[in-house]
């Protein structure tokens, strides 16, 4: 049982973190999004909002009287609803917003993010929210059974999502984000309408965004929409970065090795320990997060490409071929 | 140089192992706290109460075994996101039962990890009532804060206020809560509540002490983490405020009394224990764990630097005790037998009375003590009792 | 009515003194090396920490210059070990690099102090109460705007005036062209770090003189404001920067004293949208011409 849990949290983590990158990969094409947390927030509020059993929603808005949403919708639906809210808001948000360039898109998205968590939080809008306070008792990773096991539930959804992912990037839409990624002048010469894919590449992203929310509410078992903050995005940003800004594969990778350094193998470093009668300095409460953020600038600073660069595991035995191709160029 | 960093990553990332040699079997007890993050001072002291009584009974029988008792720290950080993945720490490293959170959020985020696991959670000064109302697996040895909070209005009342200014905390569970009960009563009484929430992160209250200035309150109640409490105390002093401050156990802390030193200010607090209490259990736990502190520096520089002893350390002294007397009870290690044992203990030893739980595992308790901070001496002054009957 | 606005407005120009020490910081960096510099906000909190330990050993006359001292190597080291080997990387690792050494800044923070907040120490005279018509602050509240806009005009005049200056304006003109001008680009960046951070440490001090507790994240929202007031000003630009740092402050003490304190945050980021919309490169920004 015990083993079982530790097993269940590097499951879940992993699911959590390929969600996240799968957030990001369809907006590469439009520059940073800084809002990324914000459309997570709602996909995890949605979810939670309308998949609490209605027994316990007396517990649960216990300032609002039980709050106004009497009704509960199944498991899936909630799931696919979460993406579908983060998508169109993405639609509404994009409109105005896409037409910025570069830095001033970041920081437009990332206020749009803080607007959103403030709204949430908003205390007339607690029938539906439940204010600024905890979501919880919602069906989570540990009560979701396919086939009678909790473990095959969070693979399934990553792996159908990471499948729509391959097909998004290798359909016509794919190429023409990719297209407008390398040269944005260059790509509009060619016929792409920029407006047209960047709204499609936002909206995209964060229908992913609102599903990996939603996971994220599944895994955690609570909901607060205070921990939306935009250190989130960073989190998502760092996992994509150092997997490699052009691989799939790359990020799924650099997802799990960075939830699983900073929350799992490296948890020792928080704690003192005494080998033999040797006290190994240092140890304390916080080491983990240093020597975790060491970690990461020196991947950062020495490994510029990330883990993967943009090669595919599946393509790493290809590396010669492509080589050849490139000095017949 | 890629190939050595590469190589000292994975250095890194190897399991240093520690083997650990002892000659009595070893039941471990979690202990839940923040001890960083905006409750980690309170979070602190309330891990020093559990430590003391460590300190004081090291070994627990069991159904005829003695056992060591090892407790398991972990820091959640008062981040209700981080406090599921600490929980989940706890539940790997086998822990029989768990104590905490200081911080009634992250109690509610990691109840759902306790309860998965069926593993019994002792909530020590947590007061929200969805601790306990949201997961099988809680108990609490505290009071709740529907009844903090009409104690906290009926004093507003009985200080003659008939204006109050809630200012708590968005998305801190613990204020939300309090804040609203405390509504709820002094509406009751015939009172007037002017809500205002601050986000977090929040240094600059000049403008919400304004804001209650000018829309005339005769009274302040602000239920929030004491790293907040302290700019609000300082910012209100020089504002020249007349009305006082009132607040929930949280402030009951060398922070605010720091902060409220040689001002001219006003604060008023509730909390669960008072140690002036002459009761034989009181009287020689205060004395016990003063001396207990004072022999050991770096306790004592958790407790705040002084050898004031905080509610929330006599309530993890109780925590600790209760959770010993559920392993007996059960005759047990086993989580789930000290689950099945917990509803039905009578804990008549307690420091800050005693303990039995109602059907909601929650303690039950009618007993508040309300103090003021001294800004000459630096101390809590006891001011009054109240109890649910007095209501 | 003005008796019931002052204290608020007075706030609001005190803090907005405050965001625009941390702005200028970003809007330099931004103008030379296009580089939003998020470990800005965390050099800020670190000043305040130095001070915090400093002053447990040295007397506070010395401990000042000392605090700005350090500061000033911090912001030197931050561009010499995280943004000079990526001098010529894509925009999106310096970035990232930026990200990780705030992460890396926050942590370290986290663990010398235990996470806990600690109280900054009471500087003399700045912390002294006075009365202006009917409101009551201390005395930083009113030094702070005075202070501001002197070291504001001291940095224009050194940038308009002197060779160093001069060499910055290049750079920010074009990186390349300078560089092949003959100006030494390493010594100008690190000079912009060295100017940023010797303000956001004398922004620090006046800040946690009025706010006086410090914590590892306490910079992250002053550092976002100010970041927001750098962008609404036309990032580059320091007289906007400065303006844009004084416009937000005081609307966000006036929006919370209509009451609309939870959204007191997010009426900051809508202004900057709206801003934006209209204006794509902030109030004074140079409009950037395409090149194809």
């Amino acid at each position: 049982m015990r083993k079982m849990s530790k097993l269940r949290l590097g499951v879940c983590l992993t699911v959590v973190a390929l969600l996240y990158f799968g957030a990001w990969y369809a907006e590469k094409s439009m520059g940073a999004n800084l809002g990324q947390a914000g459309f997570m927030l709602v996909g995890a509020y949605v979810y939670a909002v309308f998949t609490i059993p209605l027994k316990k929603h007396a517990a649960v808005y216990q300032y609002y009287n039980g709050g106004i949403i009497q009704f509960e919708l199944p498991l899936i639906v909630a799931l696919l609803l979460a993406g579908i809210v983060a998508a169109l808001l993405a639609a509404l948000i994009g409109l105005p917003v896409l037409r910025l360039k570069s830095d001033y898109l970041a920081i437009a998205t990332l206020g749009f993010a803080e607007i959103i968590r403030a709204v949430v939080q908003w205390d007339s809008l607690g029938p539906i929210t439940n204010g600024s306070n905890l979501l919880k008792t919602y069906p989570t990773f540990n009560n979701t059974k396919i086939f009678g096991t909790t473990v095959l539930f969070p693979f399934i959804v990553s792996g159908v999502c990471i499948a729509l992912i391959l097909l998004i990037i290798n359909s016509t839409y794919g190429r023409a984000f990719k297209a407008i990624r390398d040269d944005e002048v260059a790509a509009e010469a060619m016929g792409v309408n920029l407006f047209h894919h960047k709204e499609l590449s936002f909206v995209i992203s964060c229908f992913f965004a609102g599903i990996g929310g939603a996971l994220l509410a599944m895994f955690q078992g609570t909901v607060q929409a205070n921990s939306f903050k935009s250190a989130m995005t960073y989190d998502v940003l760092l996992m994509v970065v150092i997997g490699g800004m052009g691989s799939v594969s790359g990020s799924v990778i650099a997802s799990f090795l960075y939830i699983a350094c900073s929350e799992w193998w490296l948890r020792f470093l928080d704690n003192p320990l005494t080998i033999g009668s040797f006290n190994v300095p240092l140890l304390r409460s916080g080491f983990r997060m240093v020597v975790f953020s060491a970690v990461i600038m020196v991947v950062v600073l020495f490994f510029r490409r990330g883990i993967m660069g943009d090669k595919e595991l599946w393509n790493i035995g290809m590396r010669r071929q492509k080589a050849g191709r490139r000095a017949r160029k | 140089m890629k190939k050595l960093i590469a190589l000292l990553l994975v250095l890194m990332m190897v399991l240093p192992v520690a083997a650990m040699a002892d000659d009595l079997p070893v039941v471990k007890i979690g202990v839940f706290e923040p001890s960083s993050g905006d409750n980690g001072a309170g979070g602190k002291q309330e891990v020093l109460g559990v430590e003391y009584a460590n300190f004081v009974k090291p070994t627990v029988t069991v159904g005829g075994t003695e056992y060591k008792v090892e407790l398991v720290n972990v820091d959640n950080q008062s981040d209700s996101a981080k406090a599921v993945t600490a929980a989940q720490e706890l539940v790997s490293a086998g822990v029989a039962v768990v104590l905490g959170s200081y911080g009634s959020g992250c109690s509610m985020a990691g109840g759902d990890v306790f309860a998965a696991a069926e593993v019994p959670a002792i909530g020590l000064s947590c007061t929200n009532p969805s601790v306990t109302t949201l997961c099988d697996y809680y108990w609490r040895i505290c009071f709740l804060d529907p009844f903090q909070g009409s104690v906290m209005a009926n004093f507003a009342n009985s200080l003659g206020a008939k204006k109050a200014y809630v200012l708590t905390m968005l998305g801190e569970d613990y204020g939300n809560g309090l804040g609203h009960y405390f509504t709820e009563a002094f509406e009751a009484l015939g009172g007037e509540v002017i809500p205002e929430t601050f986000p977090e992160g929040t240094s600059d209250f000049t403008p919400y002490i304004n804001n209650a200035i000018n829309k005339g309150a005769d009274v302040v109640f602000a239920p929030c983490a004491t790293t907040y409490a302290s700019l609000i105390i300082d910012q209100a002093a020089s504002l020249n405020v007349s009305f006082p401050l009132l607040a929930g156990d949280t402030w009951e802390s060398s922070v605010i009394l720091d902060a409220a030193k040689g001002k001219n200010v006003n604060v008023y607090v509730s909390t669960f224990f008072d140690e002036n209490d002459e009761a034989g259990a009181a009287k020689e736990f205060v004395t016990g764990f003063k001396a207990w502190l004072n022999a050991n520096a770096d306790k004592k520089t958790n407790n705040g630097g002084n050898d004031i002893v905080a509610a929330v350390s006599a309530l993890g002294f109780d925590g600790y005790n209760v959770a010993l007397a559920a392993l007996e009870a059960a005759g047990s290690i086993e989580p789930a037998a000290i689950a099945e044992a917990l509803p039905a203990l009578v804990y008549a030893d307690a420091v800050t009375g005693s303990i039995s739980f109602d059907e909601i595992g929650d303690a039950n308790k009618d007993m508040a003590y309300v103090k003021k901070a001294n800004t000459e001496t630096g101390a809590f002054d006891f001011v009054k009792t109240q109890s649910v009957a007095g209501l | 009515m003005f008796d019931r606005i002052l204290p608020y407005l007075l706030a609001g120009v005190s803090v907005g003194g405050q965001y625009a020490l941390i702005a200028v910081g970003y809007t330099m960096v931004y103008g030379i090396l296009r580089l939003i510099n998020f470990a800005h906000g965390d050099i800020f909190t670190a000043a305040g920490f130095f001070m915090v330990y400093l002053v447990a050993s040295l007397p506070m006359q010395l401990a000042i210059p000392v605090v700005i001292i350090l500061t000033v190597a911090l912001g030197f080291i931050l561009e010499r070990v995280a943004y000079k080997p990526l001098r010529t990387a894509p925009r999106m690792s310096v970035m990232i690099s930026a990200i990780g050494a705030s992460y890396l800044m926050q942590n370290l923070m986290w663990y010398v102090t235990g996470g806990l907040a600690k109280q900054y120490p009471v500087l003399p005279w700045l912390s002294n109460i006075v009365q202006i018509g009917s409101a009551s602050t201390k005395i930083v509240t009113i030094v702070t705007p005075i202070l501001t806009v002197g070291l504001v005009i001291a940095l224009v005049a050194l940038i308009k005036h002197t060779k160093i200056g001069m060499a910055m304006r290049a750079v920010s003109h074009d990186f390349e062209t300078s560089q092949l001008m003959g100006i030494r680009i390493n010594n100008v960046i690190s000079m912009t770090f060295i100017i940023g951070s010797a303000l956001a440490a004398v922004g620090s001090m006046l800040y946690f003189t009025n706010f006086s507790t410090v914590t590892p994240t306490v910079g992250a929202m002053p550092g976002l404001k100010a970041f927001v007031a750098a962008v609404f000003g036309g990032i580059g630009s320091i007289p906007g920067a400065v303006i844009g740092a004084f416009l937000i402050g005081i609307c966000e003490s006036l929006i919370k004293a209509a009451g609309y304190t939870a959204f007191s945050d997010a009426f900051t980021f809508a202004l900057l949208i709206v801003v934006l919309l209209f204006k794509p490169t902030g109030l004074f920004g140079e409009k950037a011409a395409e090149k194809v």
